[in-house]
């Protein structure tokens, strides 16, 4: 795999007070760089899943996985394969749409990436795109043009592919 | 049994046969102290009152390292606790089993700025294994169960517990708990996996040059005995690093000593020329190999670790063992009996005897710069005191000397803050280990410097009689970091003269400890013998000059190879 390439580590971990901090403390004072980090419920009550992406080389996202698995509050943490899961990333973007011409281009896109719009007013557009970061930064480049207003991402979630679970496995 | 949340404390502290703790109360912790008091008044729960947190978590440390069990402080909110960060923070470095409990502003106060909150568990998360704060008095028994747990298994270290003052007033139910279970933590058996061990012995019988390189970790997991059995059937010399020192009796024929910065000749020029290193508990500090990327470059690498986060951490190596170093060397030296022994004589042991002749001299040669010669004052201390006796040390020239020149004969012997370099450190361990090992002779080779970080404790050492001896090596100046200035910054000596002062005889005398000045080697050596039995504290001032050196000395970021032996 390259270099630069997008890998996702995810972890399940107890949902205990301070859990998030203590990944967020670990990733920073061993200076790991990453993209972005995700946390949400599961299907256990009092777990949750912390996705995290990075760009790094193998013997980073390594050292990454067993310095959290320390975390006793980890229970499972694994990197997943982009090829083997599916991951997926929700961006909210206001884009300036007072004139009708560009309105309609706008939608145009809108159903070129299977997008839609949440909220609408006189001179913008609330929309929301969901997939994976490349399809969203796609899209978020040919809103620019129209002028974006604000704009808010999700960072990514994700799971592996086929019937295995994470969590099914101890 | 139906009790208030502070006399659960106290259970669980009974349950986990602790019988020592070390500790200053104050607002925070006040229900704490009065279930204390009933285990005063029996006698069964001794409690040290510290004169500063910080060396309260320092004797707790202490007191873990010689023992070998955990040690326990404890401290009131906010500034109580913030002063133990140094002492925990040590343990952490050195992977030492330390239980920290603090007391917190009751709940309803917390996160409002009240009067001494601080949010200590917010300081130490990054510098424990484990940081919990209590939120309801039920939780007490599985939480200190699981903090005690956590403390001593596995890679050992810190655990606090962040107890608010109005839990400790909760009534509970006590019982004893069960096994407790956090997250994905599982408490490791240690054996090596058969695949490693087969792949390791594969690279031992190839080699013709090995050096075994221990470090703490062979201490914190008893295996001296397996590291000597292992190194005499190979055989291999052995050097270790720093926080190994004792892992094998440095009079042993295989025993090279230290290796790294300061490090001795014979060890790091062994460890250029080995072509198998097999690096037990250690974790290829920067102080131990010198320029990593070019540390073993010739060698093929053995890495037997607990952790596995340690493997490939700093250096990539050729078979990894995630194991317990008893278990791995163990079963390593039965493998290496099953295929057969090598022969005994071989070049590269005459190649070891050689490199130790070499240096023979250099570490024979007692002058001095003027006053005492520092590797004489600890060859003087080695031939005077009993051999099973403990040494801690502070932080500096008075560490590394002690180091290099005061050979370890047993294992939990030599305590120091290796990781974390932390000055005084060596007091209150001292005092933390004579507590631990109340029938050894303990003592605590110092600077002037590191000394008074903490030699308010002598208050301590006296009240509650820990008759500890500390030879502090009084140089008037902050010598390491001189010395650095003299190599280093062309003698620009910037804020290292600490000035003459105190008078540390004097010192000791005004805390009704003994005080002793010597001006001699025959002065020292009858001080030290007679205070091998002595039943109070003693602080024997030995004068060294402040031009003395730790040679040699590898500069940093160079190999070990690129020495310097003259300064
Ligand atoms: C708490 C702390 N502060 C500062 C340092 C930096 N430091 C390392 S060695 C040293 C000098 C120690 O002086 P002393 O205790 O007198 O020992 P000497 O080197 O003179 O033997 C200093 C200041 C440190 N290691 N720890
Ligand atoms: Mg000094």
């Amino acid at each position: 795999m390259a270099e630069d390439e997008m890998r996702i580590i995810s972890a399940l971990v107890e949902d205990r007070p301070g859990v998030l901090f203590k990944v967020a403390s670990l990733i920073r004072r061993r200076g790991f760089n990453i993209a972005t980090i995700t946390v949400g419920g599961t299907e256990k009550e009092k777990v949750s899943r912390i996705t995290i992406t990075m760009k790094g080389n193998a013997a980073i996202v390594e050292q990454l996985v067993k310095q959290l698995s320390k975390i006793p509050d980890v229970i499972k943490i694994s990197e997943l394969e982009p090829e083997a899961s599916a991951f997926r990333e929700l961006a909210l973007v206001k884009v300036s749409a007072a004139e009708p011409a560009k309105r309609s281009d706008i939608l145009n896109y809108i159903s070129i990436f299977r997008a839609r719009v949440i909220d609408a007013s006189k001179d913008s557009l609330v929309i929301e795109v969901v997939g994976q970061p490349r399809k969203i930064q796609a899209f978020l480049d040919l809103m620019k043009g129209f002028g974006i207003i604000e704009m808010a991402k999700t960072g990514i979630v994700a799971l592996s592919r086929g019937a295995k679970s994470a969590s099914a496995a101890d | 049994m139906r009790v208030s949340g502070a006399k659960a404390v106290v259970e669980a502290l009974r349950d986990e046969k602790i019988e020592v703790i070390f500790g200053i109360p104050g607002g925070s912790t006040i229900p704490f102290y009065d279930a204390l008091y009933e285990c005063a008044e029996k006698g069964d729960l001794r409690h040290i009152l510290a004169r500063h947190e910080q060396c309260a978590a320092h004797m707790a440390d202490g007191y873990a390292r010689a023992k070998g069990m955990p040690g326990v402080c404890t401290a009131t909110s906010g500034p109580g606790a913030t002063n133990l960060v140094t002492g925990i923070a040590v343990a952490h470095m050195d992977s030492s089993p330390v239980v920290a409990i603090t007391g917190q502003v009751p709940r309803t106060m917390i996160g409002k700025d009240a009067f001494q909150e601080a949010d200590i568990v917010g300081i130490v998360t990054p510098i424990t294994k484990y940081a919990f704060q209590i939120t309801n008095a039920s939780e007490i028994p599985d939480t200190m169960r699981a903090a005690f747990m956590l403390a001593n298994t596995n890679r050992k270290g810190p655990v606090l517990v962040d107890i608010p003052k109005d839990v400790f007033y909760e009534e509970v139910d006590y019982m004893e708990a069960e096994k407790v279970r956090i997250g994905g933590y599982v408490v490791k058996s240690g054996e090596p996996h058969p695949y490693s061990i087969k792949r390791a012995l594969g690279l031992v019988l190839e080699s013709e040059r090995p050096l075994i390189v221990a470090g703490g970790g062979v201490i914190a997991s008893n295996a001296s005995a397996e590291l000597v059995r292992l190194a005499e059937l190979m055989p291999a010399p052995v050097a270790t690093t720093l926080m190994g020192k004792g892992a094998i009796p440095e009079v042993h024929p295989l025993s090279l000593g230290m290796i790294g910065m300061h490090g001795k000749g014979e060890a790091n020029m062994a460890a250029e020329e080995a072509d198998l290193l097999i690096a037990v508990g250690m974790r290829f500090n920067d102080r131990t190999v010198g320029r990593m990327e070019k540390f073993g470059e010739n060698a093929r690498i053995i890495h037997i670790d607990i952790d596995p986060a340690e493997i490939g951490k700093n250096l990539g190596v050729d078979v990894p063992i995630v194991a317990d170093a008893r278990k791995a060397l163990g079963t390593l030296a039965d493998r290496l009996l099953e295929v057969g022994i090598r022969k005994k004589e071989n070049e590269w042991s005459k190649r070891i005897a050689e490199l130790k002749e070499k240096y023979r001299e250099f570490y024979n040669s007692d002058e001095s710069k003027g006053a005492l010669s520092p590797k004489r004052i600890m060859k003087i201390l080695r031939s005077s005191i009993p051999e099973r006796s403990i040494v801690t040390t502070g932080v500096g020239q008075n560490q590394m000397w002690a180091a290099l020149h005061f050979q370890v004969l047993e294992p939990r012997t030599f305590i120091t803050s290796g990781g974390l370099g932390a000055m005084g450190f060596g007091f209150p361990a001292s005092l933390g280990a004579k507590v631990a090992c109340p029938d050894r002779p303990v003592f605590n080779i110092d600077g002037d410097g590191s000394f008074l970080m903490t030699e308010q404790d002598l208050a301590t050492a006296v009240v509650e009689r820990i008759p500890t001896v500390t030879l502090v090596l009084d140089n008037r100046v902050l010598g390491m970091v001189r010395q650095w200035q003299c190599m280093f910054c062309d003698k620009r000596y910037s804020e290292t003269d600490l000035g003459a002062v105190p008078d540390f005889a004097k010192l000791a005398e005004a805390y009704g400890a003994e005080g002793i000045r010597v001006e001699n080697y025959g002065d020292l050596e009858s001080a030290i013998r007679r205070s091998v039995g002595a039943e109070v504290p003693v602080v024997i001032d030995v004068p060294v000059s402040r031009d003395e050196k730790v040679l040699p000395m590898v500069p940093p970021g160079k190999t070990l190879r690129e020495v310097v032996w003259f300064g």
